[in-house]
């Protein structure tokens, strides 16, 4: 992994140009941002939002137990359900509260929190209620597994497969979970954060022109 | 016998002959009377009636397919990872190159989602808003018309091509007016559009309209009740409300079991609450119901087109904040889109203010609050999701696609398993998938 893209895993803003010190003259580079962590939120949710989460505290009993954290956040609703409980959850949202619908899942890397470091991201439509929430499951790098929700949204299959074949999740209970994009005997999970972009430098009348990786960031 | 075409191999599944050409009587005497047989068919990824790059892995009974699958990623590119080391802007012109077929779709959905992330959606210029549907609209109708052109194709009817590229092409002489391309326009961009509509525009495009509406009549007449098109598209390819829903399948699939859902309607972007169209349905379930959805729903299109222009007032098409607006001013010259000669005098001789701003926007662009959004739009195929994650920086953290393409062709062996394998073709095309979209 080159500098930079170290450089951008940091959770921290300082500086431009990936210069520390005293490098940087324009008064920017003394400038710290402090990226923003999203907290829970608290009640009332507002819209449609409470009667989901209270709907689904009603039906589902290990409800404490299994949502760690219910954000609203720009008018979207996420639930960051524990990976053990996630197939209840599930079973719970597509029957009770007429989540029909699952439109695949989508993974994130954040190499920096130590023990949440993959995430699976589910978005769910209810055609019944036209309401939108998203599941959040998180799984430490160490042990990559999160449970199959295939079995209760069928066309999660091939959306797991491409998370599997982009970041290492593995969904335990998927019924042929294979690479969907990469070829089989593909080694490394190319969307994961520390999976370097690659590319070549260029070469042009004498300039070279280095990777889109390689070059300068402003962070 | 001829062991350059095939050659016997054992594996745990017992003997397995691959054939790759040669004579099928060779092939025949040299297996002799096996107890059992499978025959397994490689459809693709280079076959001109898979929709581009698809491989279609069908075991057959006799003409009968009795499993179907799909090999896909053949035409990944790795977009969503590209954009992460691009600036906000710059990810445009990634994904408007997904589903090649909709462009304005793909960079909608990505800027609606970014711009959900500013929290500047109730900012966007009124004029860049009815542009943007506009050019929406005229491309779900070169789309669809490529779905009825390249489907007839692939049913083997070839009038319906000419019909429908005569259309598109019109469409995409629109386009390249607006944007200087014809695909992959990268004209829909975060905070309003890449460009105003040169000045001739509304006149040129009201008389697109009406040719359009006139020429599309000859398709509608091609296939709608034409008892051949039908005897290859009705009944077939069956997939119902319960199928779609569990599938996730949406678009013209899930339209064609007679459910009404069109985000447009349902979940309105874009202001499309303000405008008067009808929500095409089909009770059939099959091929045919998915192809008469797709020609009425051009109709439709051109009347939400009809709505905008009447619509448009002049202004501007970029967000007033001056610390995301895309600060360049384009304009067409005799060699192409390119600055704007008059603007670029401004800047470099008059305001130096002006000069840093535009440096500092184009080469670091802006920064976007962390966090993350999904939205979707309605393309031709179905729902296009963006679900982009923000960690405060100038570029994306992760940019996810959910692609109705890809989504759909996993509804490829619910079509097709027990039907013919010329069915399979219909099953196909009547999906539309568009393999860059599938793939990314």
């Amino acid at each position: 992994m080159s500098d930079i893209a170290k450089h951008n895993m940091n959770s921290e803003n300082a500086g431009m140009f990936g210069v520390s010190g005293t490098g940087d003259t324009s008064g920017y580079g003394g400038l710290q941002k402090r990226k923003i962590q999203i907290g829970s939120t608290e009640r009332p949710f507002g819209g449609y939002f409470d009667d989901v989460v209270d709907g689904l505290e009603r039906a589902y009993p290990g409800f404490n137990d299994a949502i760690e954290q219910v954000v609203v956040d720009r008018g979207e609703l996420t639930l960051h359900v524990r990976r053990a409980n996630l197939v209840e959850v599930a079973k719970f949202l597509r029957d009770d509260l007429k989540f029909e619908m699952c439109l695949g899942v989508s993974g994130a890397h954040y190499p920096d929190e130590i023990g949440r470091e993959l995430r699976a991201l589910y978005p769910l439509l209810s055609l019944t209620r036209n309401q939108r929430i998203r599941i959040e499951v998180a799984a430490p790098d160490n042990d990559p597994h999160i449970p199959s929700v295939v079995e209760i949204w069928a066309g999660n299959n091939w959306h797991e497969r491409e998370t599997y074949d982009m970041f290492g999740i593995i969904f335990d209970g998927h019924p042929a979970l294979t690479r969907i994009f990469m070829p089989d005997d593909w080694s490394g999970h190319p969307q994961r954060k520390d999976y370097p972009l690659g590319g070549i430098p260029v070469e042009y009348k004498g300039a070279t022109v280095p990777p889109p990786s390689d070059r300068r960031v402003y962070r | 016998m001829s062991q350059t075409y095939n050659s016997p191999r054992e594996t745990t599944e017992g003997r397995i002959y691959s054939v790759t050409g040669g004579d099928w009587d060779d092939l025949v005497t040299e297996i002799g009377s096996t107890q059992e047989e499978r025959v397994v068919v490689n459809m693709g990824p280079q076959h001109p009636s898979t929709h581009g790059v698809l491989r279609l892995i069908l075991e057959l009974e006799g003409e009968t397919v009795t499993e179907a699958r799909c090999g896909i990623g053949y035409l990944h590119t790795g977009i969503e990872k590209n954009t992460e080391y691009r600036s906000w802007t710059q990810g445009v012109t990634f994904v408007t190159r997904m589903d090649y077929l909709s462009p304005m779709f793909n960079e909608a959905a990505y800027c609606l989602a970014v711009e959900k992330l500013l929290g500047i959606t109730d900012q966007i210029p009124e004029r860049a808003t009815l542009i943007r549907v506009m050019m929406m609209e005229f491309n779900r109708i070169s789309s669809h018309l490529v779905c009825l052109g390249t489907g007839g194709l692939e049913l083997g009817a070839i009038t319906p091509m000419f019909f429908a590229f005569r259309e598109r092409e019109m469409i995409l002489d629109i386009f390249e007016m607006a944007s200087g391309l014809r695909m992959n326009t990268a004209y829909i961009r975060p905070g309003g559009l890449a460009n105003d509509l040169p000045a001739d525009a509304i006149p040129k495009i009201r008389e697109a309209v009406k040719t359009i509406r006139k020429n599309l009549k000859d398709n509608e007449k091609m296939l709608v009740g034409n008892s051949i098109w039908m005897k290859r598209t009705a009944n077939v390819a069956h997939l119902d409300l319960a199928g779609c829903i569990a599938l996730g399948v949406t678009g013209p699939v899930l339209r064609a079991t007679g459910m009404p859902w069109d985000l447009r309607k349902t979940q309105p972007y874009c202001g499309y609450e303000n405008f008067e169209f009808d929500v095409v349905t089909a009770d059939t379930a099959d091929a045919y119901g998915r192809f008469m959805i797709r020609v009425y729903e051009m109709e439709q299109s051109l009347r939400i087109i009809e709505q905008v222009l009447d619509r448009l007032e002049p202004g501007p098409v970029m967000v007033g904040d001056k610390k995301i607006a895309w600060p360049s001013q384009l304009s067409l010259g005799g060699d192409g889109l390119g600055n704007s000669l008059d603007h670029i005098r401004e800047i470099m001789g008059t305001s130096m203010e002006a000069l840093i701003h535009h440096f500092k926007l184009v080469t670091e662009g802006f920064r976007v609050p962390a966090g993350q959004v999904y939205a979707a739009v309605e393309s031709p195929r179905g729902e296009l999701g963006a679900h982009i994650i923000s960690d405060g920086g100038t570029r994306p953290y992760r940019v996810h696609f959910r692609e109705p393409s890809f989504n759909n062709l996993q509804s490829t062996a619910a079509m097709c398993e027990g039907s013919l394998v010329a069915d399979v073709i219909a099953a196909v095309a009547s999906i539309d998938p568009v393999m860059g979209g599938v793939d990314r």
